[in-house]
């Protein structure tokens, strides 16, 4: 065939050439590819798993009062350290790890159950926002006829700031949990909306949805099998950010009295109380604030990490 | 390729005007004359190619056929029956014979479906009762006439290149046992080695089932390659078809002889005479008076300003549409 050329030795083999390939089972593989999504969902499970066994991790009730132990203050690091290094003798005493507030309550207790109150309003709004907004998302990319008022109704809604239209809900309903639920949806729902008709819209464009049409696959079974499984990655992303939100609504609408009513311990409702106090005794309002700021930054991370890894042009599946 | 048979389909006067719209309450500006006024048609078992450049109104044609949305005008028969004009029920069954093939492998494959699934998609729509079995022997069996590997069933789609994507696409486009397969620029986004894979593939389809082909394309020496017969458009027109010898040896409208004189030749030595054509395409918003191709045309005269030349009989199985060729002596 051809001649050999001399002065050109053989190409090295890769093996010796590549610096070996780190050895990683399945979840150090993930870990490894979506570190967001890993850091965000521990974060998030670790929550959840106290907000799940709130009532077993030496809680007591969280509206109990105790006139006599009121504003005592959560264990004195330095005492401890003390006790530790073995200069004090007898060890600090605790009844509060948080301490507890200007009736007495458990801070710790109380945060622990808020946990609650935040993970539900934050999911519920979530879920009943997506599965709201893909209704009328689909129902407006879909029909013409619809799209034009349904927008304009969106449109409206999204002129108005959403706190702003979750207080006027609130005020027009009495004071539970449903209704800040119901509420924050309501504000929530007109940006899923926009965002799936707008996948559907460049969906129904695609050459595979006109090849089903042209095979004569029914509407119902092109939504179904083709549009449907297409809009669910970026409305699960939106979801995530939805329920981060929802959480901080949620606290705010607290915050200013207009949101869970104040016999519940939510996050924000803690805030609420202890904001009088803030000067002198900061951990009522602290441990709350860093609760949710944790709870929320989980979430956040969650659906960024999400984000790209539903991303197709950013998608490495093997 | 014979002529004296009934057409399997025909295409009468198609028009697909698409409306303009714009300003503030979305009035109507204007309409875009993608297709205006075109006629042919394709006997079992031929294959009927429509080339032109860009945004000339081919693909419109084909969209129109198989009635992804609604025609302005004309008329469209399968067999004898008229499609454009029937209930969306009522054409569901028609909708089995003519089938399609994009030109985009990535994007005419749903990302969420296996290849079974896409495959079966097609059969499931006109066939009810059939096992799960049942339907993977089928698709097996049209995975064996496209040349795909058996173990591409339970695969999704982004794991193949865009030669067998393709072919999953012409796989679902025969599924249903379809009679006529439109391939809109079937070939166009793949390399030039897979293309002639395709097209053997294809053609080796259409001797085996008898499929009529209506094979869209800008791309005139693919189309050389598998071709009964050649319709050449320009802006929404027909401007000349002919039998495919015909048209490669003795082009007889302007703009088919500059789209000839455009296909690159492979050897550099050739002696090349080439038309270049003048400026763009017109806009097909606001087409030019008469002969649509006279703001471009080198051999323009009067006539083509005012008169719209029709499609007559050039020679033996080839029809134009020129003034010119009324008076051979010039031409």
């Amino acid at each position: 065939m051809s001649a050999t050329i001399s002065g050109i030795t053989a190409a090295p083999d890769l093996g010796e050439v590549l610096p070996p390939r780190k050895a990683r089972g399945r979840v150090g593989m993930f870990i490894h590819r979506h570190p967001t999504i890993f850091v965000g969902g521990l974060l998030l499970s670790i929550i959840l798993c106290i907000g799940i066994f709130a009532p077993f991790l030496g809680t007591v009730d969280p509206t109990a009062l105790a006139p006599a132990r009121r504003t005592r203050p959560p264990p004195d690091i330095f005492a401890w350290t003390g006790y530790w290094l073995g200069l004090d003798k007898k060890p600090p005493a605790v009844q509060f790890l948080f301490g507890s507030d200007m009736l007495g309550r458990d801070v710790y207790s109380r945060v622990l159950y808020g946990t609650q109150i935040s993970l539900l309003v934050g999911f519920s709004v979530a879920v009943v926002a997506s599965v709201i907004g893909m209704f009328i998302g689909l129902t407006s990319g879909f029909i013409r006829s619809v799209d034009t008022v349904v927008m304009r109704v969106m449109d409206g809604l999204q002129s108005i700031p959403g706190i702003l239209l979750a207080i006027a809900l609130m005020a027009l309903t009495r004071a539970s949990v449903q209704n800040v639920i119901a509420a924050i949806a309501v504000t929530q729902i007109p940006p899923v909306a926009r965002l799936v008709r707008s996948v559907v819209l460049t969906l129904r464009e695609q050459p595979y949805v006109e090849a089903a049409v042209a095979a004569g696959t029914r509407m119902p079974m092109i939504i179904l099998k083709h549009i449907l499984p297409n809009t669910l990655a970026p409305v699960s992303v939106q979801a995530t950010f939805i329920c981060a939100s929802a959480m901080l609504t949620e606290a705010t609408l607290s915050f200013i009295g207009a949101g869970t009513p104040p016999i519940i311990p939510s996050w924000g409702n803690i805030m609420a109380e202890g904001r009088a106090l803030w000067q002198v005794k900061p951990y009522i309002v602290f441990f709350p604030a860093a609760f949710l700021s944790v709870t929320v930054l989980a979430v956040n991370l969650l659906g960024d990490g999400l984000r790209d890894a539903l991303d197709p042009r950013l998608a490495k599946r093997i | 390729m014979s002529t004296t048979m009934k057409p399997l389909l025909e295409v009468n006067a198609l028009k697909k005007h698409f409306p303009l719209k714009g300003g503030l309450f979305g009035g109507k500006r204007g309409n875009v004359y993608a297709v205006d006024g075109v006629s042919f048609a394709i006997s079992k078992g031929e294959t009927l190619s429509l080339v032109g450049e860009s945004g000339c109104g081919k693909s419109t044609v084909g969209k129109a056929i198989l009635r992804l949305f609604p025609i302005t005008d004309g008329e469209v028969f399968l067999d004898g029956e008229r499609i454009d004009n029937v209930s969306a029920a009522k054409l569901r069954p028609m909708r089995r014979r003519v089938q399609v093939v994009f030109q985009d492998p990535f994007s005419s494959l749903n990302p969420r479906q296996r290849v079974r699934d896409i495959i079966a998609e097609p059969i499931l729509n006109f066939e009810s009762g059939l096992s799960s079995s049942q339907i993977d022997d089928r698709v097996a069996a049209l995975m064996d006439k496209v040349r795909l590997p058996r173990d591409a069933m339970r695969r999704w789609p982004h794991e193949f290149s865009g030669g067998q994507r393709q072919r999953i696409g012409i796989a679902r486009a025969l599924a249903p046992g379809s009679d006529l397969i439109i391939c809109d620029e079937a070939v166009s986004a793949l390399d030039v080695s897979v293309k002639a894979q395709i097209i053997n593939l294809l053609s080796d389809l259409q001797d085996e089932l008898g499929l009529a082909l209506l094979f869209i394309s800008h791309d005139l020496a693919i189309v050389e390659h598998l071709t009964h017969r050649v319709a050449v458009m320009y802006l929404g027109k027909i401007v000349e078809v002919a039998d495919r010898g015909t048209l490669f040896a003795t082009p007889h409208h302007p703009y088919t002889r500059a789209l000839l004189s455009a296909v690159p030749v492979p050897d550099p030595t050739a002696p090349r005479n080439r038309i270049i054509l003048k400026g763009d395409v017109p806009s097909p918003i606001n087409p030019p008076s008469g002969c649509r191709f006279h703001t471009r045309c080198p051999f323009v005269f009067d006539r083509c300003r005012s008169e719209e030349p029709q499609l007559r009989k050039v020679a033996t199985g080839a029809m134009s549409a020129c003034h010119l060729d009324e008076v051979p002596s010039i031409a």
